[in-house]
């Protein structure tokens, strides 16, 4: 058998050379971090410093943190708009896919299919009326109007379904004969069972929400209420030639989702492999 | 961000055994079922529905922003033909096609990148992690790093061609005949980790019996490789092959970020050409009718995936 006439040495190498692979793979990663460090005359020294000859951090960062586009506030409207978009996206699905795969009536079946039927529809194909829309019913260029615009996405119910179809039919009939509504039974019952479900799809859609520029791009048009984003492109046209600066905010952009990435990394990875999800 | 599922094709519940209730219990039923799906519903409809049809709709129409709604003319068809006569409509759809490329290109190094790490490797988890890195990070900051690392002049790249004895390395996006490329390539970059993510949990549910019966049989690898994890992988690969192309149909993010849809309309795709209709030029009429072009594109794949799933997939 191969595990076992394989000898650890085999493995050892192939892990090695898989490690240098995966390094030259994180390379852009590595660069910007380095780059982030340094003062600007340093960026584009050949060969690569990859230990800054001279380190300028602190004072990059506060430029990007505290400086003309800072960083701070953007932060709070990323956070703002992600959490309350995931809250909102998950609370919506969570009911419907309760609704379409544990109560039982008629109009259920077909309103699923034409919920089906909306995921097929690419979200650029309908720009242009929402942004009509919204440009009309005074939700374009805030906050509220992006966190709506990203909480009513399908894919959290269909994903919810698959889990809420798991559970027993017959536990929601005996809880029924005890004399418990669909609320009751939803709430202390249906939704613990699917709590880890939940989770997962929480994740990726704070993941998905916080890395969106398109809608941000469309939708806000002040400054104040940019996101990370879209802030972080707004800061390179105007950064021009500051390398440093730009990386700094790259690497501001790009940390905290890594932080979010790191900690609940299995249930990222579970959840995409298990719908396969694309984002 | 546009997300796609696998299991949303699935079929609805096991409804069918339920027994007949009295009509008001199951007018109960139906009131409770609407009321918890309908904040979802009326998202999508309002969101979604709406919307779709009030592309098609305004597809006919010959219409400014600014005009205010007296500006609209109604034109029939006459968008869709222009679309035919456009350039930068056709090289839109040129480079969408060309596009496509780079989903058999990162579906073929996330395929061996799976299983090296499922099978061959220690660490695991670090490898998972570090493939998946570039998919999880904000595609605007991962797109303005490889501005700079792409920079013609002193760039890293560039320099490190240059050193190794290149004397003229490309301008990559700031040149026409590499910009579309050098996108592709940082998109092949991005999309690994998702599709090397997705054949690993392909490959953990491939038996292991199956190889077992193929060492005894005295199969070397190769041929377990081609007979055994190709085949059983199909599923996958049929999956990854469809959200790939359907994915190619909605690239932006990297476009409005690094190129602009330039250098002289080198990079220029369906949604950028809509963007900069609709956003920057307000040709609302003209842009709709893109939409209209880009869903029924995206329509086509997704019934074409259903028809064609019984067929090819090998289970």
């Amino acid at each position: 058998m191969t595990t076992r006439t394989g000898p650890d040495w085999r493995r050892l190498v192939i892990t090695v050379v898989m490690l240098a692979v995966s390094i030259l793979f994180l390379m852009p990663f590595i660069w910007m971090l380095v780059t982030s460090f340094k003062i600007e005359k340093d960026v584009f020294v050949y060969p690569i410093q990859w230990i800054p000859r001279k380190w300028n951090a602190v004072a990059n960062y506060k430029e990007v943190w505290f400086g003309d586009y800072p960083f701070y506030l953007y932060y709070w409207n990323s956070i703002k708009v992600s959490v309350l978009t995931t809250l909102i996206s998950c609370t919506a699905s969570a009911l419907a896919a309760y609704g379409f795969s544990k109560i039982q009536f008629a109009a259920g079946r077909w309103l699923f299919m034409i919920v089906l039927v909306t995921y097929m529809i690419p979200g650029q194909a309908i720009l242009i009326p929402q942004f009509i829309l919204y440009r009309n019913i005074g939700l374009f260029d805030s906050h509220f109007g992006l966190i709506i615009l990203g909480s009513f996405s399908v894919l959290g119910t269909f994903m919810l379904r698959q889990f809420f179809m798991g559970i027993h039919q017959e536990f929601i009939e005996s809880a029924k004969i005890d004399g418990a509504g669909h609320p009751r039974i939803f709430s202390s019952i249906a939704l613990p069972l699917v709590k880890p479900a939940v989770a997962t799809y929480a994740i990726l859609r704070f993941i998905w929400t916080w890395n969106d520029y398109q809608n941000p791009l469309i939708f806000l048009r002040s400054d104040r209420l940019f996101t990370i984003p879209l802030a972080m492109q707004k800061f390179t046209s105007l950064s021009g030639e500051f390398y440093s600066l730009i990386m700094a905010a790259a690497v501001s952009a790009i940390f905290p989702l890594l932080l979010i990435f790191i900690i609940g990394q299995k249930n990222v990875i579970a959840g995409i492999a298990l719908g396969g999800v694309k984002g | 961000m546009e997300q796609r599922m696998e299991t949303a094709a699935a079929a609805p519940p096991g409804i069918g055994k339920r027994t007949r209730k009295t009509g008001s219990l199951q007018r109960g039923e139906t009131l409770w079922g609407m009321l918890f799906i309908s904040p979802m519903l009326l998202g999508v409809l309002i969101l979604v529905l709406v919307p779709i049809v009030a592309t098609m709709v305004l597809g006919f129409a010959d219409w400014n922003f600014v005009q205010g709604w007296n500006g609209i003319r109604w034109v029939g068809f006459e968008n869709f033909r222009n679309l035919l006569h456009d350039d930068m409509f056709i090289k839109s759809v040129r480079n969408n096609v060309i596009f496509l490329l780079t989903v058999p290109v990162y579906m073929l190094i996330s395929m061996v990148l799976a299983i090296l790490i499922d099978r061959f490797v220690y660490m695991k988890s670090y490898f998972k992690v570090a493939y998946f890195m570039p998919y999880i990070s904000s595609v605007v900051a991962v797109a303005v790093v490889w501005q700079v690392l792409f920079q013609p002049s002193y760039g890293p790249i560039n320099e490190l061609l240059k050193s190794i004895g290149v004397h003229h390395p490309p301008k990559w996006i700031a040149d026409p005949h590499f910009a579309l490329l050098s996108i592709m390539m940082i998109s092949v970059w991005i999309s690994i980790g998702f599709n090397m993510i997705i054949y690993i949990a392909g490959l953990q549910s491939i038996p292991r019996d199956l190889y077992e019966a193929a060492d005894i049989d005295g199969a070397n690898g190769w041929t377990k490789f081609t007979r055994i994890t190709v085949p059983l992988l199909s599923p996958t690969s049929f999956f990854l092959m469809v959200t790939g192309i359907i994915s190619t149909f909605k690239v932006f993010d990297i476009i409005a970020v690094m190129t602009q849809g330039g250098p002289v309309g080198s990079t220029t795709m369906m949604v950028w050409y809509l963007y900069d209709t609709a956003f920057v030029n307000l040709k609302v009429g003209y842009a709709s009718a893109i939409a209209a072009v880009l869903f029924a594109f995206v329509m086509l794949i997704t019934l074409g995936q259903w028809s064609a799933q019984k067929k090819w997939v090998n289970y």
